[in-house]
């Protein structure tokens, strides 16, 4: 069926409806990395967005349960240029196509993603609507005004979970977590105690842990909604407890340590980016997915493209914008959750 | 860390001759070096034999040296040049090779020389088997079960504990020359044993078979410090066990989810890391497509065919980026070239697909040995861009000039659904996609296909989706051009590096045409490298570009070999990644409305495509498509020949075996045949007798032949070869080359010699007249390449190009005319005598220089190396020298004969040879070689008073023949010219093969064989030549 991305300027891109089929506004980003398109749909950092691949061949591996991030599809659609319908590895379970139609989540193909990309790079990210009615009678307004709004309570989890059974207790603040942030404590020992992004301190001191987790999410780290979560890692701060934040959970972070965050043009989303960590020289190829950014507060690792803050070092604590957990994208990080049970151990002597 | 302050003066090693596993790549890559090391202020001294070579250019580096790529010669020149370092890692296996040899030796520690880029004990730890297979434990890396061998015994036992099948890698050997598969003993023995003669170091891996296993390959990028990435992910169409250099390759990695990739991406760099490579370095993986267990096949630590694919596939230019790590930048210091914002540190990331397709040399071949293993047996390459695998692989199909425009091979339509799938099964060869593509229309399902070739069934849906739309993946409508930009539209690009993709909307071409305001001009590629087409034609290219560009035109380029220089992104205005294609072409010339095209320095490729492009109204630039027709057509240029009273050998075009009978009768035995059209003598032969006439046309006729196949009297006699230019009224002939095999062995296959030493002032007055004549009447504006045979002391024209030809890269650097500059500013109406270099023949220099061919037999298994009218050598060199033996001298020993003063020599010479041979083998007795000859030569010898050793053939005496000796290693040549025939089976023709494979120099020729003698006699040797800087040559155009 044919189909319609419309911007919130009025461009219209054609193309052709796949997955589920029904009118859907959101936040238009593009992700350019080549593989981990699964990890990507079940990025819940990606909530309230409509995500194009500017890799045109999307699917070829199928769909792969055990390699999600979240127990669902995170963005509400999913822009390719070509989906592939016979898909081939030896853990693939089915096709995107269908996969999608499942879950419930608008799909687009066929379109110049590559236009679309270079619009978006240019005029900065914009909100869209998918349609299959005429593209000319869409009604803007709605397209316009949309904002994500309580992302954190959609993607958090809203239950206490433990993980693993390891020596150290590690408390997770989860903001709309990866799985591979809780494999990558689990693996290093860890018991991992899950808490809804709306918890207090109190309720994280409760376990009495050694270190704490802050997770990716979606949405603007400055919205008034996140003004409490502010207030407890401030709390925590000031206890001294190691803890270790990735994307959101970093601009938090930064937010409780007095920092500001803005937001980027068309922000860093893919698997390529290089960041410089300030300590050593040396530069690591990182995962990243983020629309905002800490002003000027790259203290420990900067991006070598355009300089933006890639990680602040509080001392005991510390916070990263990219993802050290991977999943999608280069495992070369993945030293910093080992250092982070360097400091979770110091505290614990301590 | 920026630049190493204390490196001044570097030393830039080439490739050498162009060979199967070593071809144009290492052009672009030096070159790129050469660049960078400019953009610093360092002095270059570049060494290389090959003068086809941009790099050999006197604009590229500050001296020049085209000598033997030798440890000796090498030695010579840094204890002349001093430089402070050494780049080891562009020149190929050889530049490798060889920097090691210098290293090693405590040479370059003596002289104050620094191995730039990888340490010595990076390379060795990375190319010894053993070293590395050790290393890869330390750090974890699995590798395949293997064991090393030095000799057969080990071998046997070792192979018999892993269990076959097993494969065989010869150690430092090119493109895995000698190795293969066994799959029982008895030819493990035969594999081994070559393999062990083969390697440098006798020394062979004997590694169990993972057949069936995905191949993956990383190019990763390291510097000091320790930053590293990698580059470009690459898959292979064909599993494990056909070498990477003749598999179809896509880029990016396409069946791997994240997990494998990462894992696979993870090791990559921990490997690079634990060997602490320097600058670029390959990685070879296979992955078992059931499971995560995957294992390292081996690494390359150097810029390779591999990098310049992904160079040019994701627009990261790899050998800059090497090259400056190895003067001492980090990788975040370095600019990404293509986005001039961003910087080296980071990995490309594509929003397209690219697709290699090898260009293999069968065609030719008809009788060598066409499955695909272990070694590599393409010359060259294409690739495509596209936004989908089915559009990618038609255009590289397209453009692979195998003269199919789909997949539908019309050999395979008649074979019956058995045969095709016992063609599935069997060994893979240059047709298998062919074959699988046959094998989806006969409807084999995919099941049933992946089942026996064990190729992913994403690609063999891929070309199920071709079979069922063919018309969906070749219809234009919507074609708009997209950029290839390192980062998938992230960052503006500045590079104007274009492809197409069917069904798009924005035309990212059209921005930068429509503010261009000068006159446009396109230039068409020479296409894949093959036996015929090689390097020179980009060489060609790229000065017609450069030209052009001084000129003031705006200059674009369209080709589809990644391997070049013209496909760099900086060396045209514009440059289209297409196919050399007629439609493909007309796409581009429709947005780009061209004031006109050149067809005339892209070799066959080009200028094939003239009189389509003329009958679609473009302006072809240079000669007119009228005057490259006349050329081509037998009857018109019999008439103009006629007209203008030139002589040629008498002969007629024919369609049918009987009628070729018929016209050999006439003309006399023997005749010359080959199809109309042809390209570096494809499919030419020279007929003694009715039975070849026969055999030839069967092969002939297997495929349609549209055009006449020409049959002409073959004159035996002196070959003179002539490039000229002429602007429609002057004419400048800037040197005429004499070859030294009598003709009957093709140009490109013979020794060539400037100056002349057998043509006096009134034979090149006549000759200059000859070609002006021929000149004037095609109203030739341009380059033009002429053919004569001297007969019977008259000139007779044999074959006439209007084009760019294989001997003006060499010409140029010899004779100080810049015959590329002078033809494209003629081909544009500028006039001769305003150019600076006069009209006539230009004034001879002081110095001899001589071209040698040079063969890749050892790759080409069961093809007979005798030498005849079709072509066979992949590359050449030069040798340079103050007269003809000590250029003849130097250019024998680049070209890799051995040059032995002593030892025993073979001779099997046919009867019509052996008057002629006499004078040479009194050579080889006089220089007191011990000789050894079959009967009939020996019985001929004593005749004169020569005494020899009698040999028996190898059917003559199973234990005691020519066979066994040569294993003897007493041998230092053999004069083999028995027996005329393409067919292998000859007893002979086993004899050559052996040679080759053992690497004791053949000669099939007299010519050869008197030169060689002569050059041996001179008194030069390795130390006593002059060693020659280029920049420095004294020409009449020189000072």
């Amino acid at each position: 069926m044919t189909a319609y991305l419309v911007l919130e300027n009025g461009m219209i891109f054609e193309g052709k409806s796949f997955g589920a089929s029904f009118d859907i506004i959101g936040e238009v980003v593009f992700a350019t990395a080549m593989t981990g398109y699964l990890e990507t749909l079940t990025d819940p950092s990606y909530y309230g967005q409509i995500i194009v691949q500017t890799f045109p061949l999307i699917g070829n591996y199928g769909v792969i349960s055990e390699d999600f991030e979240y127990k669902n599809i995170a963005p509400k659609a999913y822009i390719v240029r070509y989906p592939c319908q016979d898909p081939s590895n030896f853990r693939s379970e089915g096709d995107l196509d269908t996969f999608l139609r499942k879950q419930n989540i608008v799909g687009l193909h066929g379109i110049d993603t590559r236009q679309l990309t270079k619009v978006i790079r240019e005029n900065g990210v914009m909100n869209g609507i998918i349609t299959t009615k005429n593209p000319a009678e869409v009604d803007l307004k709605p397209v316009k005004e949309y904002t994500i709004i309580n992302a954190l309570s959609a993607v958090s989890k809203n239950e206490k979970i433990i993980d693993g059974n390891g020596k150290r207790t590690v408390a997770l603040m989860d903001f709309g977590a990866k799985k591979s942030i809780v494999d990558n404590l689990v693996s290093r020992d860890c018991t991992v105690h899950t808490f809804p992004y709306n918890a207090t301190a109190e309720d994280i001191l409760s376990i009495n842990p050694m270190g704490v987790m802050l997770s990716n999410g979606p949405g603007d780290p400055s919205a008034k909604e996140n003004d409490s979560i502010i207030e407890t890692l401030q709390k925590l701060m000031s206890l001294g407890i190691p803890i270790f934040g990735i994307c959101l959970g970093h601009q938090l972070l930064a937010l409780a340590n007095g920092y500001k965050t803005e937001k980027l043009k068309f922000g860093h989303r893919g698997s390529n980016q290089p960041v410089k960590d300030l300590s050593t020289g040396r530069v690591y190829i990182t995962s990243q997915n983020h629309g905002y950014a800490v002003v000027n507060g790259g203290n420990s690792f900067i991006n070598v493209n355009d300089k933006t803050c890639e990680g602040i070092d509080y001392g005991l604590s510390f916070s990263v914008q990219f993802h050290p957990e991977a999943h999608g994208g280069p495992l070369d990080t993945s030293f910093l959750f080992d250092r982070f049970m360097e400091r979770v151990d110091k505290y614990a002597i301590r | 860390m920026p630049l190493d302050k204390n490196i001044k003066k570097v030393m830039v090693i080439g490739s050498g001759p162009i060979v199967i596993g070593q071809a144009a790549e290492f052009d672009y890559a030096g070159t790129q070096a050469c660049r960078v090391l400019r953009e610093d202020n360092i002095e270059i001294v570049l060494v290389n034999s090959n003068p086809a070579t941009i790099m050999t250019d006197s604009n590229i580096a500050e001296k020049i040296y085209i000598e033997p790529l030798t440890v000796d010669t090498i030695k010579r020149i840094i204890e002349k040049e001093r430089p402070d370092g050494i780049l080891s890692g562009l020149g190929g296996q050889t530049g490798l090779t060889l920097s090691m040899k210098l290293a090693r030796s405590g040479f370059l520690k003596e002289m104050n020389v620094k191995l730039l880029g990888s340490s010595p004990e990076t390379i060795d730890k990375a190319e010894d088997r053993q070293l590395f297979k050790e290393t890869m434990q330390i750090i974890g890396q699995p590798v395949i079960p293997s064991a090393i061998a030095n000799d057969l015994d080990t071998c046997i036992n070792a192979a018999r504990n892993l269990g076959y099948p097993v494969v065989v890698r010869p150690a430092f050997t090119l493109g895995g020359t000698g190795g293969g598969i066994a799959d029982t003993e008895e030819e493990l023995i035969k594999i081994a044993s070559a393999g062990l003669m083969l390697s440098p170091i006798s020394q062979v891996l004997i590694e169990k078979s993972i057949k069936g296993w995905k191949e993956i390959e990383f190019e990763v990028m390291r510097d000091k410090v320790g930053n590293v990435l990698t580059i470009c992910p690459m898959e292979n169409f064909d599993p494990v066990g056909v070498h990477t250099g003749d598999s179809i390759v896509i880029a990016p990695t396409i069946t791997l989810a994240d997990k494998e990739y990462q894992m696979l991406r993870t090791a990559s760099l921990d490997i690079v890391s634990s060997l602490g490579v320097e600058g670029g370095c390959n990685v070879q993986l296979a992955l078992n497509p059931h499971s995560f267990e995957y294992a390292v096949i081996e690494v390359n630590p150097r810029v390779s065919r591999s990098s310049a694919l992904a160079s040019k596939a994701t627009g990261y230019p790899i050998a800059k980026v090497a090259t400056k790590i190895a003067i001492g930048y980090t990788l975040d210091e370095i600019l990404n070239a293509v986005t001039g914002t961003t910087y080296a540190a980071f990995e490309p990331t594509l929003d397209y697909v690219a697709v290699k397709l090898p260009k293999w040399p069968f065609d030719k071949f008809v009788y060598a040995n066409k499955s695909l293993g272990t070694q590599m047996k393409a010359t060259g390459e294409v690739m495509s861009i596209a936004a989908t695998f089915e559009e990618a692989i038609l255009k590289a199909v397209r453009g692979a000039e195998l003269g199919l425009t789909d997949l539908n091979l019309p050999r395979l339509q008649n074979k019956s659904d058995e045969k095709i799938k016992q063609s599935l099964s069997e060994e893979v060869t240059d047709q298998r996609l062919f074959v699988v593509y046959e094998a989806i229309k006969r409807g084999f399902s995919i099941d049933e296909i992946h089942n026996i070739t064990k190729i992913d069934r994403w690609f063999l849906n891929g070309l199920l989706n071709i079979f069922k739309n063919p018309d969906k993946y070749l219809n234009n409508s919507n074609l708009v051009y997209k950029m290839v930009d390192t980062c998938g539209g992230e960052f503006e690009a500045k590079t104007p590096y274009f492809y197409s993709i069917q069904k798009g909307v924005e035309n990212e071409a059209l921005p930068f045409i429509e503010k261009s305001n000068k006159k446009r001009v396109i230039v068409l590629g020479s296409g894949p490298i093959r036996i015929g087409q090689g390097i020179e034609f980009d060489y060609a290219c790229v000065h017609c570009v450069w030209t052009l560009k001084e000129m003031g035109y705006e200059v674009i380029v369209i080709n589809n070999n990644p391997e070049t220089v013209s496909t760099d992104f900086d060396t045209a205005d514009r440059l289209y990644f297409e196919p050399l294609f007629i439609d493909d072409v007309m796409n581009i010339i429709n947005i780009e409305k061209p004031f006109g095209v050149i067809v005339s320095f892209g070799g066959g490729t080009a200028i094939k495509l003239t009189k389509e492009l003329a009958k679609r109204g473009v302006n072809i630039l240079g000669t007119s498509a009228e005057g490259v027709d006349i050329c081509e057509d037998r009857d018109r240029f019999d008439n103009l020949l006629e007209k203008l009273n030139i002589k040629r050998p008498k002969g007629f075009g024919i369609f049918t075996i009987e009628k070729a009978l018929e016209v050999a009768e006439t003309l006399g035995y023997p005749v010359v045949m080959r199809p109309s059209y042809v390209l570096g003598g494809q499919n030419m032969i020279i007929a003694h007798s009715k039975e070849d006439i026969e055999e030839y046309m069967a092969i002939i006729l297997q495929n349609k032949q549209e055009n006449p196949i020409l049959i002409d009297k073959y004159l035996k006699g002196l070959e003179i070869e002539v490039d000229a230019i002429c602007d429609g009224e002057d004419v400048l002939i800037p040197g005429i080359m004499e070859h030294i095999e009598s003709s009957g062995v093709h140009s490109g296959d013979s020794i060539s010699v400037y100056p002349a030493k057998n043509i006096n002032e009134d034979l090149a007055n006549k000759l200059f007249e000859i070609t002006k004549n021929i000149c004037l009447a095609l109203n030739v504006h341009g380059l033009i390449n002429i053919q004569y045979v001297l007969y019977n002391g008259e000139a007779f024209v044999i074959e006439v190009n209007p084009r760019a030809s294989r001997t003006v890269p060499y010409l140029s650097k010899v004779t100080g005319v810049p015959m590329c500059e002078l033809a494209t500013k003629t081909s544009m109406g500028e006039k001769l005598k305003n150019l600076g270099y006069g009209t006539g023949i230009a004034p001879i220099p002081n110095h001899f220089t001589v071209k040698v061919p040079v063969f890749s037999f050892q790759k080409l298994t069961d093809l007979d190396t005798h030498l005849g009218p079709e072509m066979k050598s992949t590359g050449e060199v030069l040798g340079i020298g103050r007269d003809l033996e000590e250029a003849l001298y130097k250019g024998l020993v680049s070209a890799g004969f051995n040059m032995k003063k002593d030892g025993g020599v073979i001779l099997t010479v046919r009867d019509k040879d052996k008057e002629s041979m006499l004078p040479v083998i009194k050579k080889f007795v006089k220089m007191n070689f011990k000789l050894y000859a079959t009967k009939g030569t020996a019985s001929f010898l004593f005749k004169n008073n020569i005494d020899v050793e009698v040999i028996e053939k190898i059917y003559q005496n199973k234990d005691n023949n020519i066979s066994t000796l040569l294993e003897t290693g007493k041998i230092s040549y053999i004069l083999s010219t028995s027996d005329d025939g393409r067919n292998p089976a000859l007893d002979s023709a086993k004899i050559r093969r052996k040679a080759s494979m053992l690497g004791v120099t053949c000669l099939t020729s007299v010519d050869t064989a008197n030169a060689l003698a002569d050059s041996l006699m001179s008194g030069y040797n390795e130390l006593n030549t002059e060693i020659v800087d280029t920049t420095k040559l004294k020409t009449a155009f020189t000072n």
